[in-house]
C-alpha cells in the first residue's frame, strides 16, 4: 500500500505536477539551457541533485528544529540558506570531477540557486504534510519531472529553432510559443495517473 | 528576548553551511596556478581554432605545459596578445603574421548557371554530396553558407550566391577554410595586394562554357608579370607572394577579371 502511494507521489511529480510545464516554476534554465540536448540533461540532473539534498536538509530543519520552537514563518530564510549552500557545494564538486559539465552550465549552475522549483518544492513538501521519505520521493518525481522537460524541450527546440516560419517568430517568440504547446501536452497526463493503479 | 531565538537559530544554521563550504573547497579544490589563469585570460576568447589546437583552453595549456613554444599562434588576437603571452612566459615575442580569409570563386548565380535544382538541406556540406554541388562548375562556392555559420564574427555574407569576407571584420582565424568542403577559402598574409579569386582546374574551354570569369589558364597575368611571380598550376594562375611585388598589372590584363586587388585588408574587392 505504501509503495503504491510513492509511486503516486513520483509519477505525480514527473507528470501530472509537473513543475516546470504545469506549475511554471524553473523556467528561467527551463528557456536557457534547453539549447542542447547534453546541456539540458546535464542541468536537469544537477537540479534534481540538489533538489533531493535540499529535501533531505531542510525537511529535518523544519520538523525537528522550527515546528517544535514554532519558527515555521522562518521556513522560506532558512530553506533559502540551505539551498545556497548546496548549490555552492554542488558547484565545487562538479568543478573538480565534471569540469566539462561545469563548463557547459555556465551561469546557469550558480543560478539554481534563485531556481523557484528548488524552493518550491521543499516549501510544498511540507505544506502537503509529507513524511520524510514521502518528500525525498516527491523530490525526485520533481526533479525527473523537470529534467524529462528540459529533455523533450531540448528536442522541440533544435527542430523547431532552425525552421521557424517568419523573421519575426525567429528566436524567443517561437521558443515560447513551443512551450506553451508542450506545456498543454502534459494537462493530458491529469487524472491518468491516479487511474493507472486504482 | 524573543527575537533572540530565530536569529541564533538563523545564525547557527548559516555557520554551519559555512563550515561544511569551508570544508569541501578546501578538499575538492582544483590547483590552478595564477600563469596560467593569466594565459588564458589574455588570449581572445573567440575559441576559433585558429592556433591549432581545440581553442584558447587547449592553447593556454599548451603553453603553460611546455608542449608549445609559439606565442603568436593566436591571430584574432594580434600582436599585442603575442607580446602580452611573452610577457608571461619570460620569452622573447614573435610577430604575428595577421591573415585575412578570401573566398577563390568569382561565379555569382548569374555568371555560373545550376545544373538541378537542389532542394536538400541548405548546407554546402549536404549539397557537395549530390554530385559535387548544384553548380555546373564544381570548384565553385556553392552558396550555402556553411562558412559565414562557422564564422565567430560574423564577417562573412552570402551575397548574389557566393560567400564574400566583410575584411574589416575578419580574425584571420581560418575557421570558414576548414568549413569550406570545396576548400576554395584561404588565408593571404594581410599586405597581400592581389588575389587569384578562382579555384577552377579545369581546361580554359571547358571553363568558359560554364563561367564567363573563370581562370582559362591563358598566361596573360604569367607573361605580364615583371617579377615573374605568376604560374599557371593546373589551368590556374597562382602568385607567389614570395616574390609579388604588388604592383597590380596582372588584374588590369586578365582577359575574365579573375585576379582582383585587395582593400587595404587583403581581402578582395568585389
Amino acid at each position: 500500500m505504501i509503495y503504491k502511494e510513492l509511486i503516486l507521489i513520483l509519477m505525480g511529480g514527473v507528470l501530472v505536477n509537473n513543475y516546470v510545464l504545469q506549475q511554471f516554476l524553473g523556467i528561467c534554465p527551463f528557456l536557457g539551457v534547453s539549447k542542447k540536448f547534453d546541456q539540458a540533461s546535464g542541468m536537469g540532473i544537477a537540479v534534481t541533485f540538489v533538489m533531493l539534498f535540499a529535501t533531505a536538509a531542510t525537511w529535518p530543519i523544519y520538523s525537528y528544529l522550527l515546528k517544535p520552537m514554532k519558527l515555521e514563518f522562518l521556513q522560506i530564510i532558512v530553506f533559502i540558506l540551505v539551498i545556497a549552500t548546496l548549490v555552492q557545494f554542488v558547484e565545487i564538486i562538479l568543478k573538480r570531477f565534471i569540469p566539462a559539465l561545469f563548463k557547459a552550465l555556465g551561469v546557469y549552475l550558480p543560478l539554481i540557486t534563485t531556481n523557484c522549483a528548488v524552493l518550491g518544492v521543499t516549501l510544498n513538501n511540507i505544506t502537503d504534510g509529507y513524511g520524510f521519505l514521502e518528500s525525498m520521493v516527491s523530490s525526485l518525481g520533481v526533479g525527473l519531472g523537470f529534467w524529462l522537460a528540459m529533455v523533450l524541450f531540448a528536442g522541440v527546440r533544435s527542430r523547431i529553432e532552425p525552421k521557424a516560419p517568419t523573421k519575426a517568430l525567429r528566436g524567443l517568440p517561437v521558443t515560447l510559443a513551443a512551450a506553451s504547446i508542450v506545456a498543454m501536452a502534459f494537462y493530458g497526463f491529469s487524472g491518468v495517473v491516479e487511474n493507472l493503479l486504482a | 528576548m524573543i527575537i533572540l531565538i530565530p536569529v541564533l537559530i538563523c545564525l547557527g544554521i548559516a555557520v554551519v553551511c559555512a563550515v561544511i563550504l569551508t570544508v569541501t573547497s578546501v578538499f575538492f579544490s582544483v590547483k590552478e596556478d595564477e600563469k596560467a589563469v593569466r594565459l588564458r585570460d589574455c588570449l581572445a576568447g573567440a575559441n576559433c581554432g585558429a592556433c591549432g589546437y581545440s581553442g584558447c583552453d587547449g592553447y593556454a595549456k599548451a603553453l603553460y605545459d611546455g608542449s608549445c613554444d609559439k606565442v603568436n599562434l593566436c591571430t584574432p588576437g594580434g600582436d599585442a596578445v603575442a607580446k602580452e603571452l611573452s610577457e608571461i612566459l619570460g620569452v622573447e615575442a614573435q610577430d604575428v603574421v595577421e591573415q585575412v580569409a578570401y573566398v577563390a570563386c568569382n561565379g555569382n548565380c548569374d555568371a555560373i548557371p545550376r545544373r538541378y535544382n537542389y532542394q536538400g538541406i541548405q548546407s554546402c556540406k549536404a549539397a557537395n554530396m549530390n554530385y559535387s554541388g548544384d553548380k555546373f562548375c564544381t570548384y565553385a562556392c556553392l552558396g550555402y553558407g556553411d562558412c559565414a555559420a562557422v564564422c565567430p564574427n560574423d564577417a562573412i555574407e552570402i551575397k548574389d550566391g557566393v560567400a564574400q569576407v566583410i575584411s574589416r571584420k575578419c580574425i584571420g582565424c581560418g575557421m570558414c577554410a576548414r568549413a569550406c568542403p570545396n576548400g576554395i577559402i584561404h588565408l593571404i598574409a594581410d599586405v597581400s595586394r592581389v588575389a587569384v579569386v578562382c579555384s577552377n582546374k579545369d581546361k580554359g574551354a571547358l571553363t568558359r562554357k560554364y563561367c564567363n570569369s573563370g581562370c582559362i589558364g591563358c598566361g596573360m597575368c604569367k607573361r605580364h608579370c615583371p617579377e615573374g611571380a605568376i604560374s599557371i598550376e593546373n589551368n590556374l594562375a597562382v602568385i607567389d607572394y614570395e616574390k609579388c611585388s604588388r604592383c597590380g598589372k596582372c588584374t588590369e590584363v586578365c582577359p575574365v577579371g579573375c585576379i582582383k586587388e585587395a582593400d587595404y585588408t587583403g581581402a578582395t574587392k568585389h
